[in-house]
């Protein structure tokens, strides 16, 4: 291979659909201009600079990506890797304004005294003097941009990717941004540091397993492109024994990033452990990003062996409806307990995912899965942000006053942000006129129009635990006395006002009139490969 | 898109909600008589609609908009005779909670001006449920019920008021999500057979299997069941009617537990006929358990809000009897004591609230003798205990009788039995009413004030109705009767031709 030198005449540029990709390329290349901006412009400019630069980038991506969805551009690009469909291009919007708002909760510097939530100086050990010195000069990592740029380009390149290896290499892209990110709290920097570790040695796990998975595939299907493995499917007999167990290690491997039992352990610990603007960007867009990763491989590529995996899948998906809502319920952080929650609502989306609620299956009219799953990321997606932005809010003398205990009787102190938050855990606990609300009965109308009603009793059941845990903190704080000690709550600059305004405005549409987002998941149609 | 007068009158608390809401809170005062104006100009309004329903039919109030369209959800309101009745309960009931606890709620959580805006949140929510012809609508604002109920017991309530919220919410919400798999399931039924919608009208068309619909009757079942409440799924209720302040026990049992007993109605038997028919041996001995408990408990209460309580739980078991009785003088008679039954126990309830919080004791023992002291508190106490136990010329007389009329002439062992209800009903007011009321002065009680202007004028409307229909029934009763006929044909039973019947010559 390597001396061999190609005739010209049989070298063939591939084909790449700059148009159709163009939203990829702008924010991979806004990343790259970050890095360079990062290293060429004087440190007092770069604040301004990078946040310019990345929501520049958001938006024309974003705008580009709508203008795709209008014209229905769907094909399949750059030589069969990449899956420009409906859903991806949902997806790509949906990822796109989650990050946006995600962004301005980076930007932030107003709720502790100028700083960022992220650490001055990352390579300073904690402690030092040179932190110190880094604090009193507000030094600060701008780095945060470009990275959060590579992590939603990663995102969005996973979510349509139409072969096992550009799935990986997507996952890795937006894995090591996210662990990055995970270790720079600038407060409580050991257990930031700890979570990112954490993550980092899961995660490397978790991709050893999918890679694992991906070779066996390969090696069952003789390609990497998940149509091509479907068709193997189809004419191939025998060698069940690779199939299978490709089939469970790919699982596995994308399962782990959906956070859902028994590959959730990681959650809890990163969430409480990352920067809080972190943990929401994380909560909301990895699992988006994750889940339409494991639709469309499970849907597109092993389509053909359902029976096998659906069992598999069943079991999943009522484990991690019942361990996270009753391990919710013993949680005495809010951020952890919203990690639980977080693994419950990857149940409730598991429920929808099984469902197999397609066309292909019969399913001629109602809600399909794929538009199930779509319409439940977008209500699960935008509180979540909302709730993250209320909770860098309540702070008191060493940071964020994370404690469950300490948020009693925040509703004396602040009605309105203690009723914020509780809109916050309404929609989560699925009451009506909330997006929650909305979003749950489109997965569970999925569950049962695909026949697995009985998921969708467990759901129904684990969501009343649920409820349990989230009116408990609403209880903590309008029926609680507020005590001597209490936490202030910080008054937030534009950027966590235009958050927490937009993830309330997003929830209260979504519950009240959730139409035209349900139909524009619809017109997203299936996966194509 | 006009808006229909439904749409108007659903609007219209929840704007004085919002209006109470916006007064400064130094003006509680004005605050106060925003609320109570709003809650007055919605009973005129219900009134109109009430007497335009009479004279010229349903069709003029029907109204349907498109509203989620992917869920085949409309926003949908019409009325039919058990829902004209129980939307004026509604109407009515708020403005006389309001003047009644005019300063019930000054040592709450929070301001007053909530208590008025959630009890105004609470109207317009739940008129909205029993105006409902959507399930998904019903099923929405049901659920939505809950949230300003929660607020309200958690607010403003005795020393143990976050546990009963939080007991009520819990419980509810099972029923509620239980519900909400039958809804979710009716749904997939609706998208196969064609085009999904939830019109009660489409429902009403639906094909479905046994086992099917035998599974989604009992979703549906079991949330109403919990929300009448009926035994074994009340406990919350003697909790939450404790902790309550008067005014909000009586929206609580007077209208929000009716929407229990109206869904059994509406829906149940509306949706799944046979299932209905073929849960009916279970459900009756279920209420009359909750009839005979409900009593006996009662009986045995040394709470007096509990007490009452545990009479309501009697009175639900008397309701859903005549439901399931499937007879067109039980369903008449249950409607007609749904209505009854809110006047009765908001008459009881309010006027033991005028009674505990001018001794600062729920407990019976710290009473007695009142009667000597305040003599129209007592009066009208034992006035409304008597239109409690069905006394005959009182409205609930009316209406049991019917129950029991209409049960009889189907299961008549049941029936039997379940007249020991009002011969314990007889024990657990008059014995009250004799500890509380007669004896010699107790201490403490010596200088109990009679009621106030106020006071009297909350409870006089209540004191009017149950009078003017215990002697006249007739106008409530000929609303009733043309939807309970339309349910009883739905369902397809007949009632039962008379062993002897009437003839010409006897007449």
């Amino acid at each position: 291979m390597i001396a061999q030198i190609l005739p010209l005449a049989d070298f063939t540029a591939p084909k790449i659909e700059y148009g159709e990709l163009m939203p990829l390329f702008v924010v991979f290349g806004a990343a790259c201009v970050g890095v360079v901006v990062e290293a060429f412009l004087p440190r007092q400019l770069r604040h301004l600079a990078q946040l310019a630069i990345t929501v520049v980038a958001i938006v024309v991506a974003g705008v580009l990506t709508a203008i795709l969805i209008n014209d229905k551009k769907e094909l399949v690009a750059a030589q069969g890797a990449i899956s420009v469909d409906g859903p991806a291009l949902f997806t790509w919007v949906v990822l796109l304004a989650l990050t946006l708002i995600s962004v301005l909760l980076f930007a932030e510097r107003s709720v502790d005294g100028g700083l960022s939530a992220f650490a001055g100086q990352a390579a300073a050990v904690p402690g030092s003097e040179a932190e110190r010195e880094g604090t009193a000069a507000k030094v600060e990592h701008t780095e945060i941009f470009p990275l959060t740029l590579f992590a939603v380009g990663g995102m969005m390149l996973f979510a349509s990717a139409n072969d096992l290896l550009l799935l990986f290499v997507a996952l890795e892209v937006f894995s090591l941004p996210l662990y990055l990110l995970c270790g720079l709290a600038r407060r409580r920097r050991l257990i930031s540091q700890e979570a990112a570790m954490k993550y980092f040695l899961l995660g490397a796990f978790a991709s050893a397993f999918l890679l694992f998975g991906i070779a066996l595939l390969y090696g069952y299907a003789g390609t990497m492109s998940l149509g091509g493995i479907s068709d193997a499917l189809a004419s191939r007999t025998g060698g069940d024994a690779i199939l299978l167990a490709g089939t469970g290690l790919v699982g596995v491997g994308l399962l782990f990033k959906v956070g859902a039992v028994p590959f959730h352990s990681w959650t809890p610990d990163v969430y409480q452990g990352a920067p809080t603007p972190v943990t929401g960007f994380m909560a909301a867009c990895t699992k988006i990003a994750a889940f339409i990763g494991l639709m469309r491989v499970f849907y597109v590529a092993l389509g053909g062996t359902r029976w096998d995996w659906a069992p598999m899948i069943w079991v999943v998906a009522i484990l991690t409806m019942v361990v996270g809502s009753i391990v919710a319920i013993t949680q005495t952080d809010v951020k952890r307990m919203l990690a639980y929650s977080s693994i419950a609502h990857a149940g409730f989306l598991l429920t929808a995912f099984i469902g197999l609620a397609q066309a292909g299956n019969g399913v001629l009219s109602g809600v399909t899965s794929t538009q199930a799953v779509l319409f439940y990321l977008v209500t699960y997606g935008f509180p979540t942000i909302g709730a993250f932005a209320v909770v860098t809010l309540v702070r008191d003398a060493g940071g964020e006053a994370t404690h469950l205990s300490r948020w009693a009787g925040l509703g004396k102190k602040s009605p309105l942000l203690a009723g914020i938050f509780a809109f916050f855990l309404l929609s989560f606990a699925g009451i009506p006129l909330t997006a929650g609300f909305t979003g749950k009965w489109a997965v569970f109308t999925a569950a049962w129009t695909g026949g697995a009603w009985p998921l969708v009793v467990v759901a129904v059941l684990c969501s009343l635990v649920a409820a349990f845990f989230y009116v408990r903190v609403i209880v903590l704080m309008f029926f609680s006395d507020l005590p001597a000690d209490a936490p202030d709550v910080a008054l937030p600059g534009w950027q966590t006002t235009t958050a927490v305004a937009l993830g309330l405005a997003a929830t209260v549409v979504l519950g009240l009139v959730p139409g035209p987002v349900l139909e524009l998941a619809a017109r997203a149609g299936e996966f194509i490969r | 898109m006009n808006i229909g007068w439904l749409t108007l009158l659903l609007l219209l608390p929840f704007v004085g909600a919002l209006a109470t809401m916006l007064v400064p809170k130094a003006k509680a005062l004005l605050a106060k008589q925003v609320a109570l104006g709003f809650s007055l100009v919605t009973l005129v309004l219900t009134a109109i609609i009430a007497i335009g329903y009479q004279r010229n039919g349903a069709e003029d109030y029907a109204e349907t908009h498109a509203w989620i369209e992917p869920f085949g959800a409309h926003f949908a309101l019409g009325l039919d005779g058990v829902g004209v009745v129980l939307v004026v309960l509604t109407a009515l009931l708020t403005p006389i909670v309001m003047i009644a606890s005019w300063n019930d709620a000054q040592d709450g959580r929070w301001s007053e001006k909530s208590f008025f805006a959630w009890i105004l949140g609470l109207e317009a929510l739940s008129l909205g449920v029993f105006a409902a012809t959507d399930v998904f609508l019903f099923y929405v604002l049901f659920e939505a019920t809950l949230i300003p109920m929660y607020f309200l017991i958690g607010g403003f309530g005795g020393a143990q008021r976050s546990y009963a919220a939080v007991k009520f919410l819990l419980y509810s919400l099972l029923g509620g999500l239980l519900m909400l798999a039958s809804v979710v399931g009716l749904y997939v039924l609706s998208a196969r057979a064609g085009d999904p919608s939830y019109l009660l009208t489409d429902l009403m068309q639906l094909d479905i299997s046994q086992n099917t619909e035998r599974w989604l009757f009992l979703g549906f079942f079991f949330a109403f069941a919990v929300k009448a409440p009926m035994v074994p799924f009340h406990t919350w209720l003697p909790d939450a009617a404790a902790e309550a302040t008067p005014g909000t026990s009586v929206l609580l049992v007077g209208i929000l537990d009716k929407i229990g007993t109206f869904g059994m109605i509406r829906f149940c038997l509306s949706l799944f006929p046979n299932a209905s028919e073929w849960a009916t041996p279970v459900v009756l001995v279920l209420a009359l358990i909750s009839i005979l408990y409900g009593a006996l408990v009662a009986i045995g209460q040394t709470d007096i809000k509990r007490l009452i309580a545990y009479t309501s739980i009697s009175h639900f078991g008397f309701i859903v009897m005549g439901i399931f009785a499937l007879t067109s003088q039980g369903l008449t008679g249950s409607t007609l004591y749904m209505f009854n039954h809110g006047l009765s126990t908001a008459a009881l309830f309010l006027v033991a609230g005028y009674l505990i919080s001018r001794r600062g004791s729920a407990r019976i023992v710290d009473y007695g003798g009142v009667e000597k002291v305040a003599p129209v508190l007592a009066g009208t106490f034992l006035f409304a205990g008597l239109s409690s136990l069905a006394l005959p010329g009182l409205s609930p007389f009316i209406s049991e009788f019917m129950v029991l009329a209409g049960t009889f002439s189907r299961h008549k062992v049941l029936a039997v039995i379940a007249v020991l209800g009002i011969v314990l009903a007889a024990l657990y007011i008059l014995i009250m009413y004799q500890r509380l009321m007669t004896g010699p002065v107790r201490d403490g009680i010596e200088k109990l004030k009679d009621l106030n202007a106020r006071e009297v004028l909350a409870i006089a409307p209540l004191v009017v109705l149950i009078i003017g229909l215990g002697i006249f029934p007739k106008p409530v009763v000929d609303i009733i009767k043309p939807a309970v006929e339309s349910t009883m044909q739905h369902v397809g039973v007949t009632d039962k031709a008379p062993e002897i019947p009437v003839t010409e010559g006897q007449k």
